[in-house]
């Protein structure tokens, strides 16, 4: 225990004083870097192909790791920032940290074609309400009959204003409904179980049976799939489409290792780190693979409609619809 | 008055046997050395500890299975004989009745108790208000009040100063003779059983290895480890 | 003067902590001009003060009289039942909702006997939390009752209630004020539970408002009017309890066993069997769904490793530091009458309820980050962190205690001219050993259930027991976060049977 203990001390102070080589810092959201997240794996491959290391710092979520950027400005220990999605990018752009990657964008492999400077994309999925085939026959065939159905049949949702999901449902139920999303709200109501803080609750309260319905990705059922073994859990395709979210990752403008952090974009965008992906993060690749996906995600859902605002969209209306999606539930 | 045969009681690791007979009207001091099993003597006869075997037996009467406020006893405690956040006259009441409703003359009775053992200034007072040998008076009209035939004193006076201890000696006394009390009093002054009692018992490793009368406990010719005890 | 110097650092400390938190916020809200008033923060502490009273008043009501009974009753498994007792506070607020849901909800063997979302469920994760604590420190107080009042109750023939009228109210009534404040200021702190239970943003307290304004918006002139309005509703409530809390009874402890004679009649044997029951029924269940869940589950590699050992030295250092800490703000406050220096020392060992660790947290960074590099600081600052969050729970075992050696020991310490280290070691340490093992072991616990300090400032480098749970679950992994939970229990069970091994063999000494 002992050895340990004095492992952990060790490794926790003197985690970043062994810098001899050049060292490529990436922010992240922290179930990127954990033992079954796709960050250790990227490290070893790419470290590989230059006299370099990459330095991990797993903080929270998107949303944690943009504050972060805020509170540190041009201080920032960051040179490369990876897991913003496409509803903060406006807001990161707007620091006036973040440089034009220089990577060619036809490389993006997501539903739509890739249109921005700053950002580049290493995978998406769209939300979807995922639910649970032993408690549901028939599960709601759009977003209209969620909010519409039987209101025994309960799904759990997350609080955007503390989740990354959470606000993509937000959008996703603004998309279909626009001005009178603040109705439908009021309509799906009841239907509601319960709006936890972060999906790791919403999804646990689900696996335990609390609710037949959960929002999460398409891709979720892949997991259950490929690590469980079970096609319990499916997700629902919904008519009006499904709401995109897409991961991405950019530079720092000021960084002093800009090259290297091009280098590693354009790494991002190749089978190296793509092929790692799918069945490390749960998300479907947005760049070039060169192994097949497992034969699960053959069985997702594929929306027949993308739904997504653009980031200036996200950035000038968010607080307003969270405000109004707040005074929609509150009374 | 107090007959205790083969009493057997076990404290951790002390295993005690207790024989005593104690007469009507009698003042007994218990000495002997710390832990020797003296305090748990006065709780067995008050009924706060129960022997594992053997009997006693007081005015006749078997305890076996008598709770502690059925015994014909009250007991004195070193400390803690007040409660605190009450004053003089409610503490000593309590003696006659827990929920405090007294007729006339059962007032009466605290009064006077309180005026024995000249504490009728201090009735209104917390007892944190006095001091020591004021607060031992306390329990004193309480015992006085609850007029019980028997009186265990477990070092009651040991905090007190020479001149105070013999005053609470002579209350004692005073009282003792008034009410035909019988009396065992714990103490750690060999000097204060000299004084107050009229026999002596001495306690040695959960034994009572010799009961004599005052004046010869206190004699040359007392055996050697009373001697021994005593120097 | 060695005690004014460590009373200042002390105080300095705490205060220290509190202010770069708070004011590096203020004074960026500042510098992005002014404060937005809306009908959203008067809604937003009206449900919070709400939910905390609710809260309160079932938690020291239930509480109460199962104190009574524990106190009165010897029964086997009392010693287990108590260990168990202390579990929830370990436990990170998913960790024990999942065990509720386990329980009560849809799936669960009592499912659909009453909805546990919204204010039910709060109420009932808050008295789950809750009760226990209040349990145990108001045991602690009864036991302090010296073994000879029973002695007279039971010669004077008291009956249950004239005992509890004469002895335990006396005793309790000085500590039940602390006691409701401690758990009102945790249930208005709350977060998880009142989120995930609440059933949507209608159940929105102050902390879920402020956590929303750093985060979602990093809107710093909102957080700090939030937590301003925090610092005031909490700051005020503490004042004035401290108004109306008695001074507490000093009584020296004595060597004689506590036994008891009251409560022998069949329907007071009956009222204490139902309560503890009731108790039992409240708090054992989740946590046995809690092991159940992970039970097969645990998966010993080196991740769970590193973390029980993070876990375990964050958890000793953070304590470490609280004891400093509480121990020489209640030798000060002890020899105070009451003065506005010892309402300041009750407010500074409540700072991390009084002022949400998010807020301070941010305000450390904002201070900090320009002048130092924070990740490789994160693990002092977790442990600082949990220290303060620790103190209140430090505080409540080590006052009384303090209090009561003063009374007892200063007069004869200063004519025999003992201070400072010498009194320490003579007077203090063998005198306070068992509430100070008691207030180390809360406040290990506190730490070891910890999980806004360490997703505040943790890193893949720094994962603790909760934040692999944590981890496990935001990987889909939901089987092996139950395996974990189930680690961290026993580890905490673990400990507090330690403890009691620790105190017991010093008592015979």
């Amino acid at each position: 225990m002992l050895k340990i203990i004095s492992t952990v001390i060790a490794s926790v102070i003197f985690a970043s004083l062994a810098q001899a080589k050049e060292t490529l810092t990436i922010y992240t959201y922290e179930s990127f870097v954990t033992e079954w997240g796709p960050g250790g794996k990227i490290k070893e491959t790419f470290e590989k192909t230059c006299d370099c290391s990459i330095e991990w710092v797993g903080l929270g979520d998107g949303v944690a790791v943009l504050n972060r950027l805020k509170l540190e400005g041009a201080n920032t220990k960051a040179d490369i920032v990876l897991g913003f999605d496409t509803s903060l990018t406006a807001e990161a752009i707007a620091t006036g940290l973040f440089g034009k990657h220089g990577v060619d964008k036809g490389l993006a492999k997501t539903p739509e074609a890739w249109a921005d400077d700053y950002f580049m994309p290493y995978d998406y999925a769209h939300f979807a309400v995922i639910y649970d085939t032993e408690k549901m026959t028939s599960p709601p065939k759009s977003l209209d009959e969620l909010v519409n159905g039987d209101p025994s049949q309960k799904i759990v949702l997350q609080d955007p204003r503390s989740s990354t999901p959470g606000l993509g449902f937000l959008l996703w139920m603004k998309a279909v409904y626009g001005d009178k999303a603040a109705d439908q709200w009021k309509k799906l109501q009841p239907r509601i179980l319960t709006i936890t803080p972060g999906w790791s609750e919403a999804y646990g309260l689900f696996t335990k049976g609390e609710a037949p319905m959960v929002l999460s990705y398409t891709t979720s059922p892949a997991y259950h799939m490929v690590a469980e073994n079970t096609s319990r859990y499916q997700a629902a395709a919904f008519s009006e489409g499904h709401y995109l979210q897409i991961e991405v990752a950019g530079l720092i403008e000021a960084s002093p290792e800009k090259t290297l952090a091009q280098k590693f974009l354009g790494f991002m965008m190749t089978p190296a780190f793509q092929d790692i992906i799918p069945t490390t993060n749960w998300m479907l690749p947005a760049g070039a693979t060169d192994t097949a996906l497992p034969d699960a995600f053959g069985k997702l859902v594929v929306p027949a409609k993308t739904l997504l605002f653009s980031p200036d969209e996200v950035f000038k209306n968010r607080r307003a619809w969270v405000d109004e999606w707040l005074n929609a539930l509150s009374k | 008055m107090i007959k205790l045969e083969n009493v057997g009681f076990r404290y951790e690791d002390m295993v005690m046997n207790f024989d005593l007979q104690v007469a009507v009207g009698e003042l007994v001091g218990i000495i002997g050395p710390s832990g020797a099993g003296k305090s748990t003597l006065l709780s067995l006869i008050a009924g706060f500890d129960l022997p594992v075997s053997g009997r006693i037996s007081i005015a006749g009467a078997d305890m076996e299975g008598v709770a502690p406020d059925q015994r014909p006893v009250s007991m004195i405690f070193q400390d803690h004989n007040s409660f605190a956040h009450l004053d003089v006259w409610t503490n000593v009441a309590l003696g006659i009745s827990a929920d405090l409703k007294l007729d006339p003359p059962q007032r009466k009775r605290v009064d006077e108790a309180l005026a024995r053992v000249g504490l009728s200034d201090f009735k209104a007072r917390k007892s944190t208000e006095l001091s020591g040998g004021e607060r031992q008076r306390i329990a004193i009209a309480r015992a006085l009040v609850r007029d019980k035939p028997v009186l265990l004193l477990d070092e009651p006076f040991t905090a007190l100063g020479p001149a105070l201890r013999r005053d609470m000696l002579d209350l004692v006394r005073e009282i003792q003779k008034e009410r035909k009390l019988t009396v065992l009093m714990v103490t750690h002054q060999p000097e204060d059983a000299k004084y107050a009692a009229s026999r002596i018992a001495f306690v040695q490793i959960g034994r009572i290895a010799h009961v004599l009368p005052t004046k010869q406990f206190f004699a040359a010719s007392a055996p050697a480890d009373i001697g021994d005890y005593l120097k | 003067m060695f005690r004014s110097l460590t009373l200042a650092i002390a105080l300095g400390f705490i205060l220290g902590a509190v202010a770069l938190g708070f004011l590096p916020l203020l004074w960026l809200g500042l510098g992005q001009g002014g404060f937005h008033f809306d009908d959203y923060l008067p809604r937003v502490v009206g449900f919070t003060l709400k939910q905390a009273f609710l809260s309160t008043l079932l938690s020291v009501a239930i509480a109460f009289p199962v104190a009574l009974a524990l106190a009165r009753r010897r029964f086997f498994g009392r010693e287990a039942l108590l260990k168990i007792f202390s579990v929830p506070l370990a436990l990170p607020a998913i960790v024990a909702i999942l065990g509720i849901v386990g329980v009560y909800g849809n799936s669960g063997p009592f499912g659909g006997l009453f909805s546990i979302y919204g204010l039910t469920g709060i109420l009932l994760a808050h008295v789950f939390f809750n009760m226990p604590l209040a349990v145990r420190l108001m045991l602690t107080r009864l036991e302090a009752i010296p073994a000879e009042n029973f002695r007279l109750a039971a010669q004077l023939n008291f009956s249950t209630g004239q005992v509890f009228r004469f002895i335990e109210w006396p005793q309790l009534s000085s500590a039940i004020t602390g006691i409701s404040s401690l758990i009102f200021l945790l249930c208005t702190a709350s977060f998880a539970v009142v989120l995930i239970l609440g059933g949507g943003p209608q159940a929105t307290t102050l902390e879920v408002a402020i956590y929303q304004s750093l985060r979602l918006d990093f809107d710093p002139a909102r957080a700090s009017i939030l937590a301003l309005a925090q610092l005031v509703t909490c700051g005020l409530l503490v004042l004035v309890a401290g108004q109306f809390a008695r001074e507490i009874q000093v009584v020296p402890p004595t060597l004689a066993k506590i036994r008891r004679w009251d409560g022998k009649s069949r329907l007071s044997k009956t009222m204490d069997g139902l309560l503890i029951a009731i108790a039992v029924v409240i708090v054992v269940p989740p946590i046995l769904s809690v092991a159940l869940s992970g039970i097969g589950n645990i998966r010993p590699d080196a991740s769970l490793l590193r973390a029980t050992a993070t876990s375990l030295l964050i958890g000793l250092a953070s304590a470490s530091l609280s004891i400093a800490l509480g121990w020489v703000l209640a030798e000060t406050a002890a020899r105070q009458p009451r003065s506005i220096l010892k309402s300041a020392i009750t407010l500074a060992c409540l700072a991390s309820l009084i002022m949400p660790p998010a807020v301070l947290a941010t305000g450390w960074f904002v201070t900090l980050s320009p002048i130092a590099d924070m990740s490789r600081y994160a693990i002092f600052l977790v442990i600082i962190l949990n220290a303060l969050m620790a103190l209140p729970f430090v505080w409540s075992p080590l006052y009384p205690a303090i209090t009561d050696s003063v009374q007892r020991h200063d007069r004869l310490c200063s004519s025999l001219g003992l201070s400072g280290f010498a009194r320490l070691k003579l007077i203090d340490l063998p005198v306070l050993r068992k509430p100070l093992g008691l207030a180390f072991l809360m406040a290990v616990i506190v730490s070891l259930g910890d999980l806004s300090a360490i997703m505040l400032f943790g890193s893949d480098t720094l994962v603790t027991l909760p934040a692999l749970i944590f981890r496990q679950m935001g990987n889909y992994r939901m089987n092996d976060a139950a395996g974990t939970a189930l680690v961290l229990a026993a580890f905490c069970f673990a400990l507090i049977t330690l403890a009691q091994r620790w105190s017991q063999s010093h008592d015979q000494a």
